[in-house]
């Protein structure tokens, strides 16, 4: 009865094992070989802790140490907090679906086209000092480092500016699946203010539902480049862009103490998120003991207006960051003081016509087929699960987040040499495989929920009707699941224009992106053709948002059940 | 027709019976209603009659219908008709299209289709909604549509589970004899899983399904 | 002028040769040579993307820049294919290289050639022994690398804000001592940031013609003890104090171009004017050396011993030394990079081309740049690099 089911499952399986999951191993067992002294091509092969010895010696490496961990976990720390307080305060005044079209620019926008943006408005010569600067009697910029500063703390903010939105649409969702209101009107009824009710009660309601987009963002976090690059200090630099300079330095030796930084990496994305299962488990007991007795507290709300506060000025500076993009692109020239260019060309934009028009092609067709390859892979898992009705095994969840924990420096390196062995050489196809790494588990989070949200009692109706398991799936889920597809399918479309890394090392850097061209062009002095690159890349997945938005809302003008507001988005 | 049930039991990934055995005759035409305490496995029951029983549980016994076993048919071809107490109409689709939807592909022709469509929504007082938005109907209008796509498929048996629990007081007396009456003049055998003691009363024959002893 | 120019040349071949680039012709028509290449300059990007359209149109061989953030990370590709044993097909068809990148590639046998000699146009160049065509970083070049640009290093600074910049390296801890903050220079682990280091050294050093030779421990300590006296003295008045540096000469230059700083630095003399003209510095922004002349070399390209396309590589390396093509790079509106043909060599029709160039305020004459210093040997930038990371990298 569930036979074409189990096939179905066992081909998607197959087809996630070795499409997605073996590069990632194969290409961390070739890094932890290299890390371990054993690169033949080198004509190293005996076993040997030297790497990691060379790492320890190598100039600023217990810097780069802690500032990975203290740009990561202190970013996702705060972003929690922030996202979370901010929720606490707005949540009655705002649906998801608000929420959803709110945060949409800032989810679409890469992190490299952000830190651009910020790196602009943040920078002593910035945005924000020419606005001071008439008050201040600047004329020239003010010596204070505000970014690539020592501390990280420009990276601290260009994380949290993307990593807060992110976490207020997932807590949001989260919000959608608890009777919020009711528990606050219990809680405030017998005596607990309505921050403290937010901590005791609904808190730990939401925490298992957004525990793995944490943890997501905290590996994230870790092991960040491009933004790392553009915000962060450089010498020197977080361990992630570290590792990358090392694995391109021309001294080839130097590949295996970098291999040893990967696995690093690795270890400390694991460290962390260990630390985070940790806490979860203290403050379980210690919540217990604090819930037991009872206090009623009603001092939260300073903080929880504090942490508004906190995000509306995130969310001020990526909208300036963002802006400030569009405005580059059609300056000419635009020095300190200057509030505004001097004088406007859309040169940029004819200048790199060639240019750009290809990186853009290029860019649309990788999302394309990554897309198209990831929801495919996404339906024919959830369909399968659905012909076997079953649910999903936690092993099968955490392969899924798989790709999303491993840091990509970790694997990439051995994986372009993985692939090079099996006879893939680099190009359009491997960039697409190594994308659809990382773009399938963002569309399948995206896809799972309100793919089961639909009632299964539907789909019985259909069966009775005599619909058989194609039709079922073809007249009834997906014209049904229209907005989650095209979501989800949005979502993909921006995880994959955001690509740095496997851009760059599965297409032996031929494949020119929006990304790779912004990140290369952002180490140059033109800002104008860098914000023409930024603000196209910034563009292309606000489109596919738009879409998953109007296409729905167009071919299903007449069915008010489906014009409503999207059900889940990551 | 008829439907029969042969020591039907259910049981749970750890191997316990959800109930006792049962063993049942609906004969054509008649209702036969299911009662019994909340969570002891009537939808369930349903389920597996119908072929739609989750992974996990096992069945025992046999389902025939016209003396036919059915027990291993996927659900699509066993030609049995499913209602709920939410109409369940496919958002997506418009009211004419959610009653074609049901139609048995020997109907040919868009003409003939589309007459079998029209004359169901007369006999379900739904006349000229044919383009309508499901979700602009009122209850009582979907509950009829929905009962109009079930038999339009044309099916050997039909199972309710507890298709009027989600109406109101009045509405739910006119749909019970709405259904009743299309049931019985259609001769298919029915089986009902209900709590309300009123379905029960309009019916035939009742059974109590009491839960395992050790459940 | 150029078809003309082609034509007299292919007249102009011995016999055996040109048979022989006839081949290299035909086989490398229809080809598309991956060139990799530093993306970071868009004159430059725009230059490749020119030379790509007329060596389509002349050869059938379509040129595609691999836009790189640092040439490193090509020879890392072509070390990945090795490990590999992908010995040929390989993805880098032609990089643009110099230094340690192609000492590093030389010695690990990466790279094809010699082939420069089999180049028509390689007669315009001074192959002698010490020329800088020749010599790469002290490295003998062997003909594994063609030249196509020269470089030679320089100043900018905004005449309006600044009324005497330094004038000599020993100079620059004065001035930065009288203007904190004021000026920087790229992280040593870029080329440019090592140059500085390097025209420092070169200035500072007790006795400059040990630089030439390869670097051993007691030769660097005693040639760079005034030189980190020197750094340790500009460093507290570096721009965010030395804390952090600029990335590239680039950054820096949006550094100059926003006030932050008021020095920059290029490898490219004709940076300046192109950059006031693309309205990336301000009108008044000029060029100075320090009076002992500055650093020179030319930037080279090699093809990977496992190129794909080995023949149109060449057929581009050598498009690259057409006289029309370097009078076109040296236009200050198009590249403004300084021919590496040997004038002497030219006809004087190709002179006359090279005249009748464009000038600018900013743009200085040869005579205003200098004598020409030598680069250290390789080992030297590694070392330089390595002991500046190991004392002022935290």
């Amino acid at each position: 009865m569930t036979r074409d089911g189990r096939l179905l499952r066992g081909v998607v399986l197959v087809a996630v094992g070795l499409g997605l999951i073996a590069p990632i191993t194969l290409g961390l067992w070739q890094t932890a070989r290299a890390a371990f002294g054993i690169l033949p091509a080198l004509g190293r092969d005996t076993l040997s802790l030297d790497p990691w010895r060379d790492l320890a010696l190598l100039p600023g490496f217990a810097t780069s140490l802690r500032l990975t961990l203290v740009t990561g976990v202190g970013s996702t720390l705060l972003s929690v907090l922030m996202a979370t307080g901010f929720c606490a305060a707005v949540h009655a005044r705002m649906t998801p679906a608000a929420g959803a079209r709110l945060l949409t620019p800032f989810l679409a926008i890469p992190h490299a086209a952000m830190a651009v943006g910020l790196a602009f408005v943040l920078a002593p010569s910035g945005w924000i000092a020419r606005a001071l600067a008439p008050l201040a009697g600047w004329d020239r910029p003010p010596e204070l480092a505000t970014v690539n500063d020592g501390w990280g703390f420009a990276l601290l903010v260009g994380l949290m500016v993307k990593e807060v939105p992110f976490l207020l649409l997932v807590i949001l969702s989260a919000l959608g699946q608890i009777p919020v209101a009711r528990h606050m009107a219990a809680g405030r009824a017998l005596g607990y203010g309505r921050g403290i009710v937010w901590i005791k009660i609904i808190m730990p309601q939401v925490w298992p539902l957004i525990r793995l987009p944490v943890w997501v963002v905290l590996a994230y976090a870790l092991s960040v480049v491009d933004m790392a690059i553009i915000l962060g200090p450089s010498n020197p630099p977080t361990l992630a862009v570290a590792v990358t300079r090392w694995f391109t330095n021309p001294d080839p030796a130097m590949i295996l103490p970098a291999s040893a930084g990967a696995i690093l990496q690795a270890v400390i994305v694991a460290a962390g998120v260990a630390l985070l299962i940790g806490a979860e488990a203290a403050m379980r007991r210690a919540g217990r003991w604090w819930l037991r007795r009872g206090g009623r507290g009603l001092s939260a709300e300073p903080g929880l207006r504090a942490a508004s506060a906190a995000v509306m000025v995130l969310m001020g500076l990526g909208a300036l960051a963002m802006l400030s993009l569009v405005v580059w692109s059609v300056a000419w020239r635009w020095s300190f003081p200057q509030i505004l260019p001097e004088s406007w060309s859309l040169r940029p934009w004819g200048g790199a016509h060639d240019g750009w028009m290809r990186a853009l092609a290029n860019t649309g067709l990788l999302a394309g087929a990554t897309v198209a390859v990831s929801l495919a892979l996404a339906i024919a898992w959830l369909e399968g699960e659905d012909r076997a009705r079953r649910t999903r095994a936690p092993w099968a969840e955490a392969l899924i987040y798989l790709p999303l924990l491993v840091p990509q420096i970790g694997f990439l390196f051995g994986l372009n040499v993985a692939f090079l062995h099996i006879g893939i050489s680099s190009g359009m196809a491997a960039v697409i495989w190594a994308q659809v790494v990382f773009v399938f588990p963002y569309v399948m989070i995206a896809l799972s929920d309100p793919w089961r949200a639909l009632d299964p009692r539907m789909i019985h109706a259909a069966a009775a009707l005599g619909a058989g398991p194609g039709r079922r799936l073809w007249a009834v889920k997906l014209p049904i699941l229209l907005r989650p597809i095209l979501t989800a399918a949005a979502v993909g479309v921006a995880v994959s224009v955001a690509q740095y890394l496997p851009t760059l090392f599965m297409g032996a850097g031929r494949v020119a992106t929006l990304t790779t061209e912004a990140v290369t062009l952002s180490s140059g002095s033109d800002r104008r053709v860098t914000g023409v690159y930024a603000t196209l890349q910034a563009a292309l997945p606000f489109a596919a948002y738009l879409a998953a938005f109007a296409i729905p809302a167009i071919l299903h003008r007449n069915r008010r059940d489906l014009t409503g507001a999207p059900a889940h988005e990551p | 027709m008829s439907l029969d049930l042969e020591a039907l039991c259910i049981h749970a990934a750890d191997g316990t019976a959800l109930f006792a055995p049962l063993t049942l005759h609906v004969p054509a035409g008649s209702v036969v209603t299911v009662m019994g305490p909340s969570g002891v496995g009537k939808s369930t029951l349903l389920d597996s009659i119908g072929g739609h029983l989750a992974h996990g549980f096992r069945l025992s016994g046999k389902v025939r219908l016209n003396r036919r076993d059915v027990t291993d048919l996927p659900a699509e071809t066993r030609r049995i008709g499913l209602m709920f107490q939410d109409a369940l109409l496919f958002p997506h689709l418009s009211v004419g299209d959610n009653l074609a939807f049901g139609l048995p592909p020997a109907l040919r022709g868009r003409a003939a289709r589309r007459a079998a469509v029209d004359a169901a929504l007369d006999q379900a007082g739904l006349t000229g909604l044919h383009d309508r938005d499901p979700a602009t109907l009122s209850g009582g209008q979907r509950a009829r549509a929905a009962l109009m796509r079930t038999l339009l498929a044309d099916p050997a048996a039909l199972l309710l589970d507890e298709p009027f629990s989600k109406l109101d007081a009045a509405l739910r007396g006119d749909m019970r004899r709405f259904t009743f009456d299309h049931v019985r003049a259609r001769a298919i055998p029915t089986l009902l899983v209900t709590h309300d003691p009123d379905d029960a009363a309009l019916g035939g024959t009742v059974v109590a399904l009491t839960g395992h002893p050790t459940a | 002028m150029k078809p003309a120019l082609i034509a007299a040349l292919s007249l102009s071949l011995a016999t055996p040769a040109l048979a022989d680039w006839q081949q290299t012709l035909d086989t490398a028509r229809g080809q598309t040579v991956y060139w990799n290449a530093w993306g970071g300059d868009e004159r430059t990007n725009a230059f490749i993307a020119w030379v790509s359209t007329q060596t389509q149109a002349l050869y059938g061989v379509t040129v595609e820049q691999v836009k790189l953030t640092d040439t490193a990370e090509a020879v890392t590709r072509v070390i990945a294919e090795k490990a590999a044993g992908q010995n040929d097909g390989g993805a880098v068809d032609l990089i643009w290289i110099n230094g340690p990148n192609f000492l590093a590639m030389k010695e690990q046998g990466l790279l094809h050639g010699p082939f420069v000699a089999d180049l028509p146009n390689a007669q315009y160049l001074d192959l002698g022994p010490t020329s800088p065509a020749s010599v790469d970083f002290t490295v003998p070049v062997d003909g594994m690398e063609s030249p196509w640009r020269l470089a030679k290093f320089v100043f900018s600074y905004d005449a309006a804000k600044v009324a005497e910049p330094p004038r000599s390296m020993a100079g620059f801890a004065d001035w930065a001592a009288a203007n904190p903050g004021r000026f920087t220079h790229p992280v040593p682990s870029n080329f440019m940031g090592a140059t500085f280091l390097k025209q420092a050294l070169i200035e500072l050093a007790p006795d400059a013609a040990v630089l030439q030779q390869p670097v051993t421990g007691a030769a660097f300590d005693a040639a760079t003890a005034p030189l980190w006296a020197w750094y340790d003295a500009l460093r507290p008045n570096l721009w965010r104090q030395g804390e952090t540096y600029p990335e590239n000469e680039s950054v820096q230059q949006q550094l100059l171009n926003d006030g932050e700083v008021d020095i920059a630095m290029s490898f490219d003399p004709a940076s300046t004017a192109a950059a006031i003209a693309d309205g990336l510095l301000p009108e008044t922004a000029r060029v100075f050396v320090p009076v002992g002349g500055s650093i020179g070399n030319i930037s080279f390209v090699a093809i990977p011993y496992n190129a794909a396309h080995i023949d149109g590589a060449k057929v581009v390396a050598n498009f690259l030394l057409d006289p029309a093509t370097q009078a076109h790079m040296q236009d200050i509106t198009v590249l403004g990079s300084f021919s590496v043909l040997d004038p002497a060599k030219l006809d004087l029709a190709a002179q006359a081309a090279f005249a009748a160039l464009p000038t600018s305020d900013a743009l200085p004459t040869l005579a205003d740049l200098g004598p020409t210093l030598l680069e250290p040997h390789a080992s030297w930038m590694t070392r330089l690099t390595d002991e500046w990371a190991r004392r002022y990298t935290k």
